[in-house]
């Protein structure tokens, strides 16, 4: 089986500050891998590196496209990366704000990704919004408002939908319940492990939230200081840490 | 007698000009940057378009400037005037009888020729401005042919209106390739951008200019079910009974009065002369 998404010793320095350095891995389809790391470990930036945010110093990212195979994304032109981040890609940021138009409709927002590929059926993207909007329980009836006028929680549902409605393959996500309240925290990630387990979604998850990749992960990687320190399955790295970092993780997290 | 160099610019600005204008034409519906000057008038009063102009000027030329239509309005009235002490040209109202016309919001309604330049004044020549305001963003839309934002402002017209509300600056693209801001120009006009003349738009403070070359193809943007529409207001002129023109809404009294008249005051007035008379026209032996 080819891998979705094969990581190859990727690195980013910010001078002689190292920011990522030699991190590999694959990612199967229907997989999703969770980042964890304290703040400073380098998992935005290695997140930000596989999206194409960020240029990496070295490395490959390999993808499987759907017409040509696998293929360096790092070594593609700017229009085919772009094409790919907005059809087979899709990017949750941390701050809905950064991944919304925040002055433009919730139907319009989910319907930017369809017109931008060459949708131009009005009610076509109409019906899709609204279904969307609809899978990530945004009532109908909010459809034209505008996301300043919704809850972080519900601009956060909105900013996946805007995502996933074209059907994307690998979806990245910075700390997607950042900022919010526990209760709405639990919700969105009820949502998230359907979405991804409904439309079997790759996912890399990046976060500080241990309860989030133990919901959401099938694998871990667990970065401090831009390398990786020890990777396996959720359960296995939690249940059962071996490097001194993870053991450090998982005893700082709080029990009520 | 003038101080004036011909046309107010000196021939180094008239050149650096013309070169951005090839340009233009060269790539239909491009922003090329210019080095634009600081003319006697405000931005926003049509600096662009007078530099486009006065680099095209020749001494034989016929100038004809409209602001909405109209020959007589302030704008037109002082940049014919302009150019009557700087370049002693010679002036028209009649839109056949010009060589350059210089506009403001209209395009004539007789059919221009392939003997014309028209001159556009634009204040803002990014169509892409009020959907993503920074520069390196929308250049970069621009080269990567990246345009489903522009879409997302018709979606957001019909999702709060119903329909397309756009009623002037509608974005078309040129030539199967570029985006391009027609300058406030309404709706109604879209259709005469695939013109027999050369068309050239001049944006001061914004420092660009673009163009149409005769004969290229002029897109509206639109969607399958929602598709462009050249709107204008549902009568016929007042004055000349044409209903095929755009018009102006005049409030004539405190008591709801209202005519509609032609923008384009030469295409009326010729109508008139023609003997075409409207609902409110003056009766003939009032006259």
């Amino acid at each position: 089986m080819t891998p979705l998404l094969a990581v190859k010793s990727i690195a980013k320095s910010y001078g002689g500050r190292i920011g990522c350095s030699d991190v590999s891995f694959d990612l199967y389809p229907g997989e999703v891998m969770g980042v964890v790391g304290e703040s400073g470990s380098g998992k935005s930036t290695l997140l930000n590196c596989l999206a194409g945010h960020l240029a990496p110093d070295g490395g490959e990212v390999l993808f499987d496209t759907r017409a040509d195979g696998p293929r360096d994304t790092l070594q593609m032109s700017e229009p085919e990366r772009r094409m790919l981040s907005r059809t087979d890609w899709a990017f949750v940021h941390q701050n809905p704000r950064d991944g919304l138009r925040m002055n433009i409709s919730a139907g319009g927002n989910v319907g930017e990704r369809l017109m931008a590929v060459g949708a131009r059926h009005y009610d076509g993207i109409r019906n899709k919004a609204e279904d969307w909007l609809g899978r990530v329980e945004i009532e109908v009836d909010r459809m034209d408002d505008r996301p300043s006028a919704f809850s972080g929680g519900m601009q956060q549902r909105l900013q996946i939908a805007r995502n996933l409605v074209t059907g994307p393959r690998l979806v990245f996500m910075d700390e997607p319940t950042g900022g919010l309240d526990v209760s709405v925290q639990a919700r969105l990630l009820d949502l998230l492990r359907g979405l991804v387990r409904d439309l079997g979604l790759s996912a890399i998850i990046v976060t500080h939230d241990l309860a989030v990749v133990r919901l959401l992960a099938d694998r871990l990687m667990v970065m401090k200081s831009g390398r990786v320190v020890e990777s396996g399955l959720t359960d296995q790295v939690l249940d059962d840490p071996q490097h001194a970092h993870t053991q450090l993780l998982v005893s700082s997290v709080l029990h009520v | 007698m003038s101080n004036y160099n011909f046309a107010y610019l000196d021939e180094q600005t008239k050149r650096m000009i013309r070169r951005a204008i090839l340009k233009g034409i060269a790539i239909p519906g491009y922003q090329v940057p210019f080095a634009s000057r600081e003319m006697p008038m405000p931005y926003g009063w049509g600096t662009g378009g007078v530099q486009v102009t006065a680099a095209c000027l020749t001494p034989q030329d016929t100038l004809k400037v409209i602001d909405q239509g109209a020959d007589d309005t302030t704008n037109a009235v002082s940049i014919r005037k302009f150019f009557e002490k700087t370049a002693q040209v010679a002036t028209t109202a009649h839109t056949n009888a010009a060589t350059i016309i210089q506009t403001r919001h209209r395009i004539p309604e007789a059919p221009l020729t392939e003997a014309q330049i028209l001159v556009y004044q634009v204040p803002i020549p990014e169509p892409l401005r009020f959907l993503e305001p920074r520069e390196t963003e929308t250049r970069k839309m621009h080269a990567l042919e990246d345009y489903g934002l522009m879409h997302v402002k018709l979606y957001e017209d019909i999702a709060r209106h119903g329909h397309i509300a756009t009623a002037y600056a509608y974005p078309v693209k040129v030539e199967d390739r570029y985006m391009m801001d027609p300058s406030p120009i309404p709706k109604f006009d879209n259709p005469k951008l695939e013109s027999a003349a050369i068309q050239l738009f001049g944006a001061g403070r914004e420092q660009r200019i673009y163009a149409i070359p005769p004969y290229t193809k002029v897109v509206s943007l639109d969607f399958e079910d929602y598709p462009f529409e050249a709107s204008k207001a549902d009568h016929a002129c007042d004055l000349c009974g044409a209903d095929h023109t755009y018009l102006d809404e005049v409030i004539v009294d405190d008591a709801g009065g209202r005519m509609f008249v032609c923008s384009d005051t030469d295409f009326c007035a010729a109508r008139q002369a023609d003997g075409h008379r409207g609902r409110l026209s003056p009766t003939e032996d009032a006259a």
